[in-house]
Protein backbone atom coordinates (compact mmCIF):
# COMPACT_ATOMS: atom_id res chain seq x y z
CA UNK A 1 0.00 0.00 0.00
CA UNK A 2 1.22 3.47 -0.93
CA UNK A 3 1.59 5.77 2.07
CA UNK A 4 1.09 9.51 1.66
CA UNK A 5 1.13 10.36 5.36
CA UNK A 6 2.07 8.77 8.66
CA UNK A 7 -1.09 10.18 10.21
CA UNK A 8 -4.26 11.74 8.78
CA UNK A 9 -6.32 13.83 11.18
CA UNK A 10 -9.94 14.40 10.13
CA UNK A 11 -11.39 17.69 11.41
CA UNK A 12 -9.41 20.92 11.81
CA UNK A 13 -11.33 22.35 14.76
CA UNK A 14 -9.52 22.91 18.05
CA UNK A 15 -9.33 19.21 18.86
CA UNK A 16 -7.97 18.03 15.50
CA UNK A 17 -5.72 21.05 15.07
CA UNK A 18 -4.15 20.65 18.53
CA UNK A 19 -3.52 16.94 18.01
CA UNK A 20 -2.15 17.48 14.49
CA UNK A 21 0.11 20.28 15.74
CA UNK A 22 1.47 17.96 18.43
CA UNK A 23 1.91 15.04 16.04
CA UNK A 24 3.78 17.15 13.48
CA UNK A 25 6.40 18.07 16.07
CA UNK A 26 8.46 14.91 15.79
CA UNK A 27 9.00 14.97 12.05
CA UNK A 28 5.98 12.82 11.22
CA UNK A 29 4.21 13.45 7.95
CA UNK A 30 0.75 14.58 8.99
CA UNK A 31 -2.24 15.89 7.08
CA UNK A 32 -5.27 17.64 8.53
CA UNK A 33 -8.51 17.40 6.55
CA UNK A 34 -11.39 19.80 7.02
CA UNK A 35 -14.68 20.79 5.44
CA UNK A 36 -15.53 24.11 3.81
CA UNK A 37 -16.58 27.35 5.48
CA UNK A 38 -20.18 26.40 6.15
CA UNK A 39 -19.33 23.56 8.51
CA UNK A 40 -20.66 23.23 12.07
CA UNK A 41 -17.72 24.31 14.19
CA UNK A 42 -17.82 24.58 17.94
CA UNK A 43 -14.28 25.90 17.66
CA UNK A 44 -15.51 29.08 15.98
CA UNK A 45 -18.32 29.70 18.47
CA UNK A 46 -16.95 29.08 21.93
CA UNK A 47 -16.45 31.14 25.06
CA UNK A 48 -12.64 30.72 25.25
CA UNK A 49 -12.30 29.71 28.86
CA UNK A 50 -9.55 27.50 30.20
CA UNK A 51 -11.79 26.26 32.97
CA UNK A 52 -11.12 23.92 35.85
CA UNK A 53 -13.23 24.66 38.93
CA UNK A 54 -15.94 22.05 38.67
CA UNK A 55 -14.86 19.96 35.70
CA UNK A 56 -14.89 16.27 36.45
CA UNK A 57 -17.54 16.44 39.14
CA UNK A 58 -18.46 12.78 39.45
CA UNK A 59 -15.52 11.57 37.35
CA UNK A 60 -12.08 12.16 38.89
CA UNK A 61 -10.04 11.19 35.79
CA UNK A 62 -11.59 14.17 33.99
CA UNK A 63 -10.84 16.53 36.88
CA UNK A 64 -7.24 15.31 36.81
CA UNK A 65 -6.93 15.69 33.02
CA UNK A 66 -8.43 19.18 33.11
CA UNK A 67 -6.11 20.25 35.90
CA UNK A 68 -3.15 18.86 33.96
CA UNK A 69 -4.08 20.70 30.78
CA UNK A 70 -4.66 23.98 32.62
CA UNK A 71 -1.25 23.55 34.28
CA UNK A 72 0.40 23.00 30.88
CA UNK A 73 -1.43 25.88 29.20
CA UNK A 74 1.03 28.64 29.93
CA UNK A 75 4.07 26.79 28.52
CA UNK A 76 1.90 25.56 25.64
CA UNK A 77 0.89 29.16 24.87
CA UNK A 78 4.51 30.31 25.00
CA UNK A 79 5.57 27.58 22.59
CA UNK A 80 2.76 28.33 20.12
CA UNK A 81 3.33 32.08 20.31
CA UNK A 82 7.09 31.75 19.83
CA UNK A 83 6.61 29.53 16.78
CA UNK A 84 3.78 31.38 15.10
CA UNK A 85 3.97 34.97 16.29
CA UNK A 86 0.24 34.86 17.12
CA UNK A 87 -0.71 36.36 20.49
CA UNK A 88 -3.09 33.93 22.17
CA UNK A 89 -4.16 36.48 24.78
CA UNK A 90 -3.84 33.80 27.45
CA UNK A 91 -4.30 34.88 31.05
CA UNK A 92 -4.66 32.72 34.12
CA UNK A 93 -5.51 35.00 37.03
CA UNK A 94 -8.01 32.49 38.45
CA UNK A 95 -11.71 32.60 37.66
CA UNK A 96 -15.02 33.15 39.42
CA UNK A 97 -18.57 31.92 39.36
CA UNK A 98 -20.73 34.57 41.03
CA UNK A 99 -23.64 33.59 43.26
CA UNK A 100 -26.74 35.79 43.45
CA UNK A 101 -28.18 34.17 46.59
CA UNK A 102 -26.98 32.35 49.70
CA UNK A 103 -28.50 29.22 48.24
CA UNK A 104 -26.48 29.52 45.04
CA UNK A 105 -23.35 30.15 47.07
CA UNK A 106 -24.02 27.08 49.21
CA UNK A 107 -24.40 25.06 46.01
CA UNK A 108 -21.05 26.35 44.79
CA UNK A 109 -19.42 25.46 48.11
CA UNK A 110 -20.77 21.93 47.95
CA UNK A 111 -19.64 21.29 44.39
CA UNK A 112 -16.12 22.67 44.99
CA UNK A 113 -15.75 20.42 48.03
CA UNK A 114 -17.06 17.38 46.20
CA UNK A 115 -14.73 17.83 43.22
CA UNK A 116 -11.72 18.37 45.46
CA UNK A 117 -12.54 15.36 47.67
CA UNK A 118 -12.47 12.89 44.78
CA UNK A 119 -9.59 10.39 44.88
CA UNK A 120 -6.43 11.46 43.05
CA UNK A 121 -7.57 15.03 42.32
CA UNK A 122 -4.63 17.43 42.93
CA UNK A 123 -5.07 20.63 44.90
CA UNK A 124 -7.17 22.79 42.55
CA UNK A 125 -6.66 25.98 44.55
CA UNK A 126 -10.38 26.57 44.69
CA UNK A 127 -12.37 28.21 47.48
CA UNK A 128 -15.41 30.30 48.29
CA UNK A 129 -14.89 34.06 48.29
CA UNK A 130 -17.36 36.11 50.31
CA UNK A 131 -18.77 39.44 49.17
CA UNK A 132 -16.37 41.74 51.07
CA UNK A 133 -13.28 40.13 49.63
CA UNK A 134 -14.87 39.83 46.21
CA UNK A 135 -15.66 43.55 46.10
CA UNK A 136 -12.07 44.37 46.92
CA UNK A 137 -10.98 42.31 43.88
CA UNK A 138 -13.86 43.23 41.56
CA UNK A 139 -15.44 46.52 42.68
CA UNK A 140 -17.89 46.54 39.74
CA UNK A 141 -19.75 43.44 41.03
CA UNK A 142 -23.44 44.22 41.56
CA UNK A 143 -25.22 44.63 44.93
CA UNK A 144 -27.01 41.28 44.57
CA UNK A 145 -23.77 39.30 44.35
CA UNK A 146 -23.32 37.51 47.69
CA UNK A 147 -20.05 35.80 46.90
CA UNK A 148 -18.38 33.51 44.39
CA UNK A 149 -16.53 30.30 43.89
CA UNK A 150 -12.93 30.80 42.80
CA UNK A 151 -10.30 28.54 41.29
CA UNK A 152 -6.71 29.67 40.84
CA UNK A 153 -6.24 27.46 37.74
CA UNK A 154 -9.01 29.11 35.72
CA UNK A 155 -8.11 31.38 32.83
CA UNK A 156 -9.08 32.45 29.34
CA UNK A 157 -7.62 33.16 25.93
CA UNK A 158 -8.52 34.49 22.51
CA UNK A 159 -9.92 31.34 20.94
CA UNK A 160 -10.19 32.42 17.28
CA UNK A 161 -6.50 33.27 17.47
CA UNK A 162 -5.78 29.92 19.15
CA UNK A 163 -7.34 28.12 16.19
CA UNK A 164 -5.46 30.32 13.72
CA UNK A 165 -2.16 29.74 15.53
CA UNK A 166 -2.60 25.96 15.64
CA UNK A 167 -3.28 25.89 11.90
CA UNK A 168 -0.30 28.12 11.21
CA UNK A 169 2.01 26.26 13.59
CA UNK A 170 0.95 22.93 12.10
CA UNK A 171 1.91 24.23 8.64
CA UNK A 172 5.22 25.59 9.92
CA UNK A 173 6.02 22.17 11.38
CA UNK A 174 5.60 20.70 7.92
CA UNK A 175 1.99 19.52 8.13
CA UNK A 176 -0.48 19.75 5.23
CA UNK A 177 -3.81 21.43 6.00
CA UNK A 178 -6.30 20.37 3.33
CA UNK A 179 -9.55 22.34 3.43
CA UNK A 180 -12.74 21.74 1.44
CA UNK A 181 -11.99 18.05 1.90
CA UNK A 182 -15.05 16.51 3.45
CA UNK A 183 -14.11 12.92 4.16
CA UNK A 184 -16.75 10.59 2.74
CA UNK A 185 -15.41 7.09 3.30
CA UNK A 186 -12.60 5.51 5.26
CA UNK A 187 -11.42 1.99 4.52
CA UNK A 188 -9.08 0.12 6.83
CA UNK A 189 -6.44 -1.88 4.97
CA UNK A 190 -3.71 -4.21 6.20
CA UNK A 191 -1.18 -1.50 7.01
CA UNK A 192 -3.14 1.69 6.99
CA UNK A 193 -6.21 3.59 5.95
CA UNK A 194 -7.54 4.78 2.67
CA UNK A 195 -9.44 8.06 3.02
CA UNK A 196 -11.74 9.28 0.29
CA UNK A 197 -13.22 12.74 0.03
CA UNK A 198 -14.07 15.27 -2.70
CA UNK A 199 -12.76 12.88 -5.34
CA UNK A 200 -9.29 12.58 -3.81
CA UNK A 201 -7.83 9.55 -2.08
CA UNK A 202 -5.22 9.66 0.65
CA UNK A 203 -3.36 6.75 2.25
CA UNK A 204 -2.21 7.11 5.82
CA UNK A 205 -0.69 4.81 8.42
CA UNK A 206 -2.95 6.07 11.18
CA UNK A 207 -6.15 8.05 11.27
CA UNK A 208 -7.46 10.35 13.99
CA UNK A 209 -11.18 11.13 13.93
CA UNK A 210 -11.51 14.62 15.36
CA UNK A 211 -14.45 15.75 13.26
CA UNK A 212 -16.60 16.94 16.17
CA UNK A 213 -20.22 15.98 15.52
CA UNK A 214 -19.03 14.61 12.15
CA UNK A 215 -17.55 11.69 14.10
CA UNK A 216 -21.06 10.26 14.52
CA UNK A 217 -21.00 9.32 10.84
CA UNK A 218 -17.29 8.53 10.48
CA UNK A 219 -16.62 6.37 13.57
CA UNK A 220 -18.49 3.22 12.40
CA UNK A 221 -16.31 3.11 9.26
CA UNK A 222 -13.39 2.05 11.46
CA UNK A 223 -15.30 -0.02 14.02
CA UNK A 224 -15.82 2.75 16.56
CA UNK A 225 -18.91 4.37 18.03
CA UNK A 226 -19.39 8.10 18.69
CA UNK A 227 -22.64 8.53 20.61
CA UNK A 228 -22.62 12.34 20.49
CA UNK A 229 -25.39 14.91 20.86
CA UNK A 230 -25.35 18.59 19.94
CA UNK A 231 -26.12 20.97 22.81
CA UNK A 232 -26.81 24.50 21.68
CA UNK A 233 -25.19 27.48 23.36
CA UNK A 234 -25.82 31.16 22.63
CA UNK A 235 -23.34 33.93 23.24
CA UNK A 236 -23.37 37.72 23.25
CA UNK A 237 -20.57 40.21 22.77
CA UNK A 238 -20.77 43.91 23.57
CA UNK A 239 -18.96 46.80 22.00
CA UNK A 240 -15.35 47.21 23.04
CA UNK A 241 -15.00 49.09 26.30
CA UNK A 242 -12.02 50.08 28.42
CA UNK A 243 -10.73 47.22 30.58
CA UNK A 244 -12.64 46.95 33.86
CA UNK A 245 -12.75 43.22 34.54
CA UNK A 246 -9.47 41.44 35.12
CA UNK A 247 -10.80 37.96 35.91
CA UNK A 248 -12.91 35.59 33.79
CA UNK A 249 -16.27 34.43 35.13
CA UNK A 250 -17.84 31.19 33.99
CA UNK A 251 -20.50 33.15 32.10
CA UNK A 252 -18.98 36.58 31.56
CA UNK A 253 -15.53 37.84 30.63
CA UNK A 254 -13.88 40.84 29.06
CA UNK A 255 -11.78 39.84 26.09
CA UNK A 256 -8.24 41.01 25.49
CA UNK A 257 -9.70 43.34 22.84
CA UNK A 258 -12.24 44.95 25.18
CA UNK A 259 -15.58 43.38 24.23
CA UNK A 260 -17.55 41.76 27.04
CA UNK A 261 -18.65 38.22 26.22
CA UNK A 262 -21.74 36.89 27.91
CA UNK A 263 -22.44 33.19 27.78
CA UNK A 264 -23.71 30.57 27.39
CA UNK A 265 -27.16 29.10 27.28
CA UNK A 266 -27.67 25.34 27.24
CA UNK A 267 -30.46 24.29 24.92
CA UNK A 268 -31.28 20.87 23.59
CA UNK A 269 -32.37 21.97 20.10
CA UNK A 270 -30.86 19.39 17.76
CA UNK A 271 -28.74 20.94 15.01
CA UNK A 272 -30.46 24.35 15.14
CA UNK A 273 -27.93 27.21 15.34
CA UNK A 274 -30.26 30.19 15.18
CA UNK A 275 -29.88 33.14 17.53
CA UNK A 276 -33.06 33.57 19.59
CA UNK A 277 -33.91 36.89 21.24
CA UNK A 278 -35.73 35.78 24.46
CA UNK A 279 -32.83 33.51 25.43
CA UNK A 280 -30.25 36.17 24.70
CA UNK A 281 -32.34 38.75 26.58
CA UNK A 282 -32.37 36.57 29.70
CA UNK A 283 -28.61 36.16 29.52
CA UNK A 284 -28.22 39.93 29.21
CA UNK A 285 -30.51 40.51 32.21
CA UNK A 286 -28.50 38.20 34.40
CA UNK A 287 -25.28 39.84 33.22
CA UNK A 288 -26.60 43.22 34.35
CA UNK A 289 -27.33 41.78 37.80
CA UNK A 290 -23.71 40.60 37.96
CA UNK A 291 -22.33 43.91 36.63
CA UNK A 292 -24.85 46.78 36.67
CA UNK A 293 -22.53 48.99 34.60
CA UNK A 294 -23.20 46.69 31.64
CA UNK A 295 -26.70 48.16 31.35
CA UNK A 296 -25.10 50.97 29.33
CA UNK A 297 -23.14 48.72 27.00
CA UNK A 298 -24.35 48.07 23.47
CA UNK A 299 -24.57 44.51 22.22
CA UNK A 300 -22.93 44.24 18.83
CA UNK A 301 -23.42 40.56 18.08
CA UNK A 302 -24.99 37.36 19.32
CA UNK A 303 -24.57 33.87 17.91
CA UNK A 304 -25.03 30.21 18.67
CA UNK A 305 -22.80 27.17 18.54
CA UNK A 306 -23.25 23.47 19.11
CA UNK A 307 -21.43 21.80 21.96
CA UNK A 308 -20.30 18.29 21.23
CA UNK A 309 -21.64 16.26 24.11
CA UNK A 310 -20.90 12.66 25.01
CA UNK A 311 -23.62 10.92 27.04
CA UNK A 312 -21.87 11.64 30.36
CA UNK A 313 -20.20 14.91 29.26
CA UNK A 314 -16.65 13.56 29.64
CA UNK A 315 -14.12 13.18 26.81
CA UNK A 316 -13.96 10.16 24.56
CA UNK A 317 -10.52 8.96 23.43
CA UNK A 318 -10.39 5.48 22.03
CA UNK A 319 -8.41 3.32 19.63
CA UNK A 320 -10.34 0.94 17.45
CA UNK A 321 -9.84 -2.74 18.30
CA UNK A 322 -11.20 -3.76 14.93
CA UNK A 323 -8.92 -1.36 13.01
CA UNK A 324 -5.90 -0.54 15.20
CA UNK A 325 -4.35 2.79 14.26
CA UNK A 326 -7.76 4.49 14.11
CA UNK A 327 -8.43 6.86 17.01
CA UNK A 328 -11.59 8.65 18.11
CA UNK A 329 -11.18 12.01 19.88
CA UNK A 330 -14.13 14.02 21.16
CA UNK A 331 -14.56 16.32 24.08
CA UNK A 332 -16.63 19.22 25.21
CA UNK A 333 -13.85 21.56 26.36
CA UNK A 334 -11.49 21.84 23.45
CA UNK A 335 -9.99 25.15 24.54
CA UNK A 336 -9.21 23.97 28.06
CA UNK A 337 -7.84 20.66 26.86
CA UNK A 338 -5.82 22.05 23.93
CA UNK A 339 -2.55 21.88 25.88
CA UNK A 340 -3.10 18.23 26.83
CA UNK A 341 -4.22 17.38 23.31
CA UNK A 342 -1.13 18.92 21.70
CA UNK A 343 1.09 17.28 24.32
CA UNK A 344 0.16 14.03 26.07
CA UNK A 345 -2.61 12.91 23.71
CA UNK A 346 -0.64 13.57 20.51
CA UNK A 347 2.28 11.65 21.98
CA UNK A 348 0.07 8.71 22.91
CA UNK A 349 -1.41 8.59 19.42
CA UNK A 350 2.08 8.84 17.94
CA UNK A 351 3.18 5.90 20.11
CA UNK A 352 0.17 3.95 19.00
CA UNK A 353 -1.41 3.27 22.36
CA UNK A 354 -3.60 5.34 24.63
CA UNK A 355 -2.01 4.19 27.88
CA UNK A 356 -2.82 6.83 30.44
CA UNK A 357 -6.12 7.68 28.72
CA UNK A 358 -7.87 4.39 29.51
CA UNK A 359 -10.49 6.10 31.65
CA UNK A 360 -11.74 7.95 28.57
CA UNK A 361 -12.48 5.00 26.29
CA UNK A 362 -16.07 4.31 25.30
CA UNK A 363 -15.95 1.24 27.54
CA UNK A 364 -17.42 3.24 30.45
CA UNK A 365 -20.45 4.16 28.36
CA UNK A 366 -21.01 0.58 27.23
CA UNK A 367 -20.79 -0.56 30.86
CA UNK A 368 -23.27 2.11 31.93
CA UNK A 369 -25.61 1.12 29.11
CA UNK A 370 -25.45 -2.57 30.03
CA UNK A 371 -26.33 -1.89 33.66
CA UNK B 1 -13.63 66.70 -0.36
CA UNK B 2 -17.39 66.07 -0.64
CA UNK B 3 -19.87 68.29 -2.49
CA UNK B 4 -23.63 68.16 -2.31
CA UNK B 5 -25.40 67.17 -5.51
CA UNK B 6 -28.10 69.72 -4.89
CA UNK B 7 -28.19 72.58 -2.41
CA UNK B 8 -31.92 72.94 -2.73
CA UNK B 9 -33.21 70.00 -0.73
CA UNK B 10 -33.82 69.91 3.02
CA UNK B 11 -34.01 72.45 5.81
CA UNK B 12 -30.65 73.60 7.23
CA UNK B 13 -29.79 72.07 10.66
CA UNK B 14 -27.04 73.32 12.98
CA UNK B 15 -24.93 71.03 15.15
CA UNK B 16 -21.44 70.89 16.63
CA UNK B 17 -18.51 68.52 16.20
CA UNK B 18 -15.78 68.69 18.81
CA UNK B 19 -17.04 72.16 19.70
CA UNK B 20 -16.98 73.47 16.11
CA UNK B 21 -20.31 74.69 14.69
CA UNK B 22 -21.39 72.89 11.50
CA UNK B 23 -24.44 72.84 9.28
CA UNK B 24 -26.18 69.96 7.53
CA UNK B 25 -29.50 69.30 5.86
CA UNK B 26 -32.62 67.62 7.09
CA UNK B 27 -32.53 64.07 5.75
CA UNK B 28 -28.72 63.77 6.09
CA UNK B 29 -27.33 60.98 8.16
CA UNK B 30 -25.00 62.35 10.80
CA UNK B 31 -22.09 60.73 8.94
CA UNK B 32 -23.06 62.41 5.66
CA UNK B 33 -23.43 65.77 7.36
CA UNK B 34 -20.00 65.45 9.00
CA UNK B 35 -18.37 64.40 5.72
CA UNK B 36 -20.05 67.26 3.89
CA UNK B 37 -18.77 69.56 6.63
CA UNK B 38 -15.20 68.47 5.92
CA UNK B 39 -14.70 66.12 8.89
CA UNK B 40 -12.48 63.13 7.98
CA UNK B 41 -11.52 61.61 11.31
CA UNK B 42 -14.51 60.43 13.35
CA UNK B 43 -12.84 58.15 15.86
CA UNK B 44 -9.58 56.51 16.89
CA UNK B 45 -9.05 52.77 17.21
CA UNK B 46 -9.14 50.81 20.45
CA UNK B 47 -5.72 49.16 20.36
CA UNK B 48 -3.51 51.82 18.75
CA UNK B 49 -5.36 55.16 18.72
CA UNK B 50 -5.13 55.26 14.90
CA UNK B 51 -7.50 57.62 13.03
CA UNK B 52 -10.63 56.27 11.34
CA UNK B 53 -13.51 57.63 9.32
CA UNK B 54 -16.63 56.17 7.70
CA UNK B 55 -16.02 53.32 5.32
CA UNK B 56 -19.18 51.33 4.58
CA UNK B 57 -21.83 53.98 5.37
CA UNK B 58 -24.35 51.20 5.93
CA UNK B 59 -23.98 50.12 9.55
CA UNK B 60 -21.45 47.37 9.18
CA UNK B 61 -17.88 48.61 9.64
CA UNK B 62 -18.19 50.59 12.89
CA UNK B 63 -15.53 53.01 11.67
CA UNK B 64 -17.81 56.06 11.95
CA UNK B 65 -18.30 55.85 15.73
CA UNK B 66 -18.86 59.13 17.52
CA UNK B 67 -20.25 60.33 20.83
CA UNK B 68 -23.66 61.95 20.42
CA UNK B 69 -25.12 64.08 23.23
CA UNK B 70 -23.01 62.21 25.77
CA UNK B 71 -23.72 58.69 24.48
CA UNK B 72 -20.57 56.91 23.33
CA UNK B 73 -19.97 54.52 20.41
CA UNK B 74 -22.83 55.61 18.18
CA UNK B 75 -22.73 54.77 14.49
CA UNK B 76 -22.92 58.15 12.72
CA UNK B 77 -24.08 56.53 9.48
CA UNK B 78 -27.17 55.08 11.18
CA UNK B 79 -28.36 58.26 12.90
CA UNK B 80 -30.41 60.99 11.18
CA UNK B 81 -29.03 64.48 11.80
CA UNK B 82 -31.05 66.53 14.30
CA UNK B 83 -30.99 70.23 15.12
CA UNK B 84 -28.56 71.06 17.96
CA UNK B 85 -26.77 67.72 18.18
CA UNK B 86 -23.59 67.84 20.22
CA UNK B 87 -21.14 65.42 18.61
CA UNK B 88 -17.60 64.55 19.65
CA UNK B 89 -15.11 62.05 18.20
CA UNK B 90 -15.01 58.59 19.76
CA UNK B 91 -11.54 58.31 21.20
CA UNK B 92 -10.43 54.70 21.67
CA UNK B 93 -12.73 52.45 23.70
CA UNK B 94 -15.65 53.67 25.66
CA UNK B 95 -15.43 53.84 29.43
CA UNK B 96 -18.39 52.21 31.17
CA UNK B 97 -19.76 53.64 34.38
CA UNK B 98 -18.74 57.27 33.83
C1 LIG C 1 -21.32 27.99 23.05
C2 LIG C 1 -20.07 27.21 23.33
C3 LIG C 1 -19.20 27.64 24.32
C4 LIG C 1 -18.05 26.91 24.60
N1 LIG C 1 -17.17 27.39 25.53
C5 LIG C 1 -16.02 26.72 25.78
C6 LIG C 1 -15.06 27.25 26.70
O1 LIG C 1 -15.25 28.33 27.26
N2 LIG C 1 -13.95 26.52 26.96
C7 LIG C 1 -13.71 25.32 26.34
O2 LIG C 1 -12.69 24.70 26.63
N3 LIG C 1 -14.58 24.83 25.44
C8 LIG C 1 -15.71 25.50 25.14
N4 LIG C 1 -16.59 25.01 24.21
C9 LIG C 1 -16.28 23.74 23.57
C10 LIG C 1 -15.26 23.84 22.47
O3 LIG C 1 -15.62 24.87 21.58
C11 LIG C 1 -15.23 22.48 21.78
O4 LIG C 1 -14.84 21.51 22.69
C12 LIG C 1 -14.25 22.43 20.66
O5 LIG C 1 -14.37 23.51 19.80
C13 LIG C 1 -14.48 21.15 19.90
O6 LIG C 1 -13.59 21.12 18.84
P1 LIG C 1 -13.67 20.01 17.76
O7 LIG C 1 -12.45 20.18 16.94
O8 LIG C 1 -13.91 18.69 18.40
O9 LIG C 1 -15.01 20.31 16.95
P2 LIG C 1 -15.40 21.39 15.85
O10 LIG C 1 -14.91 22.73 16.17
O11 LIG C 1 -16.86 21.23 15.61
O12 LIG C 1 -14.59 20.95 14.59
C14 LIG C 1 -14.89 19.78 13.90
C15 LIG C 1 -14.32 19.95 12.52
O13 LIG C 1 -14.47 18.72 11.82
C16 LIG C 1 -14.79 19.02 10.50
N5 LIG C 1 -15.47 17.86 9.91
C17 LIG C 1 -16.66 17.32 10.27
N6 LIG C 1 -16.95 16.28 9.47
C18 LIG C 1 -15.93 16.17 8.60
C19 LIG C 1 -15.65 15.29 7.52
N7 LIG C 1 -16.48 14.30 7.18
N8 LIG C 1 -14.50 15.49 6.81
C20 LIG C 1 -13.63 16.48 7.14
N9 LIG C 1 -13.85 17.33 8.16
C21 LIG C 1 -14.98 17.18 8.88
C22 LIG C 1 -15.66 20.26 10.58
O14 LIG C 1 -15.60 20.96 9.36
C23 LIG C 1 -15.03 21.02 11.72
O15 LIG C 1 -14.07 21.95 11.27
C24 LIG C 1 -17.76 25.71 23.89
C25 LIG C 1 -18.62 25.29 22.89
C26 LIG C 1 -19.76 26.02 22.59
C27 LIG C 1 -20.65 25.55 21.50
Amino acid sequence: MRRDYDVAVVGAGLVGAAIAYGLAKDGRRVCLLDEGDIALRASRANFALVWVQTKGHGYPPYAILTHRSASLWSSFAQEVEAETGVDLGFQQPGGFTFALSEEELEGRRRILDEVQAQPGVPDLGSRIVLRNELISLIPEAGPEVVGASYCAKDGHCNSPRLLLALHRGFGMRGGDLLTNRTVETITAGRDGFSILGEGEEIQAGKIVLAAGLGNIRLAPMVGLDAPLQPLKGQLIVTEKVRPFLHYPLVNLRQTDEGGVMIGSSMEDMGFDTSSVVPVVANMAKRAIRLFPLLAEANIVRSWAGLRIMTPDGFPLYEQSQEAPGAFLCNCHSGVTLAAAHAGDLAQAIGRGNLDGFGAFSGERLRVQAAQ
Amino acid sequence: MFKRLSEASGRVLSFTFDGQPLEGREGDSLAAALLAGGVGVFRTTVPSDASRGPYCLMGVCFDCLVEVDGVANRQACMIPLREGMCVTPQRRARQLGE
